[in-house]
């Protein structure tokens, strides 16, 4: 597989303000990389060096193999981009503004009337063409700087929170853009909503305080957490007893914890030694000892929870 | 065409519509040719004076420029920075240099414009008498390098701020304080106290000592490089100051 985004020892100071601090990444061909952290963590002006805006004080970043900093124009010519809050000239009709991108990208009349159309087509912006960008509404705007980033297909494609602030139908549709576009290109969004990232990132990164704190896939990072692997049962509350003794005999069972109490009914969290539990095995031991359960289900965590692990105790080993 | 050529007409293309995509344009030019012709009509006394030139109207085209190329000058690139599309034009393949001398070359190209509407006065005087057309060319010259001076100052303040008032108001400060220069009000001032040679060089950075040389119609080279070292010299802090001030 072809290595398309290639960053090493990035850094950057504002000020005594160091922004970026060391990251080293790489992203594949057919590659979803997503970009996590807190705000301030550093994700944007990650992505604003690996596109070339800002200089690093000290790092390289190679966009198909081209040196950004000795070659800025021909790395600029392999990469899309669509910054944050999705900028684009709001005077201009969304039109004008896709024809000026597509001919300053160097592409002659005809061949640029192709790339447009194609880039409108597959944002679906063709029945706001002739309207101002500012007349444009949230989503239409973020998709006619979608248009902008991907009208000449490029190889690389960065997106600083492509989905920030659109509706949940919107959010969709950008997210299925992306899905549909991930095969051959390397592709970096960054996020901060964590389902995104199950929905379309085939890896993901966590940023804090500029550094790179964790790195893998969805399933990797939730492997993380102490519930991963665990078993949540829902039984009534004169259950509890019965449902205790019953599952002393699990094997691979290391604590009941009781994680709360509603409707008459106690929710509890069979914890595993190491590995994974079965809802399968789980159900079948309660079955045998005649202790009705209102709910079973294998907890799988989720990323918000590894967010908040993974960024609070790196703050709290900072401190 | 060679690619900083093409890239900087794109560029300037862009920018010169941008102007015209709002009805400050119109305003703009309207402002331009009334006061022109206030200036020359009611204070420059173009009748009263007799005589078939120009004078009356070039004369307060400094003084006009002081207010009006700033504003022209004040959305270059603070609007860029203010809107984040700075970010969106310094990632597509061109060059630093490609899109200052566009955006540049754009907003000196609209004031050209605003000097072309003035042209009935030429036209005017021409009908009146028979004025040395050969000095109003020169002036005419003059006037739009001039213009180009105080814009390119214009454009490096406004790379400074993403806010256009304020770049507005350092662009005009800056440029008066390069009129003021040629004054005979501050030369005499400065020759109490320092010598002969730094009065003359104080005189000699003002845009008002080169352009009254101008519009008496002659053009010579130290005007000529005047005006063009100041806009190179303006550019390259233009280009000095996207560098520095686009991450913030």
């Amino acid at each position: 597989m072809a290595v398309l985004i290639e960053a090493s020892g990035l850094k950057k100071r504002f000020g005594s303000i160091a922004a970026v601090n060391g990251i080293s990444l790489t992203v594949q061909k057919g590659e979803v990389l997503g970009f996590l952290g807190p705000n301030g963590a550093g994700k944007s002006t990650t992505m604003k060096m690996i596109t070339g805006f800002l200089e690093p004080d000290a790092g390289t970043v190679r966009i198909a193999g081209i040196d950004m900093f000795d070659n800025p124009k021909a790395a600029k010519g392999k990469l899309g981009y669509l910054p944050e809050g999705a900028p684009s000239y709001g005077e201009m009709t969304a039109g004008d503004f896709l024809n000026f991108i597509a001919e300053i990208r160097g592409f002659e009349a005809g061949e640029a009337m192709k790339r447009v159309g194609a880039a409108v087509e597959k944002t679906e912006i063709g029945s706001v063409l002739g309207q101002r960008i500012e007349t444009l509404s949230k989503g239409y705007k973020r998709r006619v700087a979608m248009a902008q980033a991907i009208l000449h297909d490029p190889q690389v494609l960065v997106m600083d929170e492509p989905t920030d602030g659109l509706d949940p139908n919107q959010k969709h549709h950008v997210r299925q853009l992306i899905s549909e576009m991930a095969a051959n290109k390397a592709i970096i969004v960054s996020t901060h909503i964590l389902e995104e990232v199950e929905a379309v990132c085939s890896r993901a990164i966590i940023i804090n305080k500029g550094r790179i704190v964790a790195d893998g896939t969805a399933e990797d990072l939730m492997r993380r957490l102490p519930s991963h692997g665990a078993v949540a049962i829902s039984v009534p509350g004169d259950r509890v007893q019965a449902l205790r003794s019953a599952l002393g005999a699990l094997p691979g069972l290391s604590r009941i914890d009781t994680v709360g109490q509603a409707n008459g009914h106690v929710r509890v969290r069979l914890v595993p030694k190491t590995g994974a539990l079965q809802p399968h095995d789980v159900a079948q031991l309660l079955r045998q000892h005649a202790v009705d359960v209102e709910e079973i289900y294998a907890e799988r965590g989720n990323l918000d929870e590894v967010f908040r692990q993974i960024t609070t105790s790196d703050e709290a080993a900072h401190a | 065409m060679p690619e900083i050529a093409r890239n900087t007409w794109v560029i300037a293309k862009r920018e010169f519509k941008a102007y015209f995509a709002t009805p400050l344009a119109a305003v703009f030019l309207t402002i331009f040719v009334a006061l022109t012709g206030a200036f020359t009509f009611r204070l420059g006394g173009f009748f009263d004076r007799g005589i078939a030139d120009l004078n009356p109207f070039f004369q307060y085209h400094t003084w006009l420029y002081l207010f009006l190329v700033p504003a022209v000058a004040m959305r270059l690139w603070a609007e860029e920075r203010k809107a984040g599309t700075i970010e969106l034009l310094m990632t597509l393949p061109i060059s630093p240099w490609e899109a200052i001398l566009g955006k540049f070359l754009a907003a000196w190209a609209f004031l050209g414009v605003a000097l072309l509407l003035t042209l009935p006065m030429w036209i005017t005087v021409n009908v009146l008498g028979a004025p040395d057309n050969g000095v109003i060319f020169v002036s005419y010259i003059g006037s739009f390098l001039m213009a180009g001076a105080f814009l390119a100052i214009g454009s490096a303040v406004s790379a400074a701020t993403r806010n256009q008032v304020i770049a507005f108001i350092v662009a005009a400060t800056l440029c008066f304080l390069l009129v003021m220069a040629g004054l005979d009000l501050v030369l005499n001032y400065v020759r109490n106290y320092i010598p002969g040679f730094v009065t003359s060089a104080v005189a000699s950075l003002s845009f008002l000592t080169h352009f009254d040389r101008i519009t008496k119609g002659v053009i010579d080279l130290s005007s000529l490089v005047f005006y063009a070292s100041l806009i190179v010299f303006a550019l390259f802090a233009n280009r000095v100051l996207v560098e520095l001030k686009k991450a913030d």
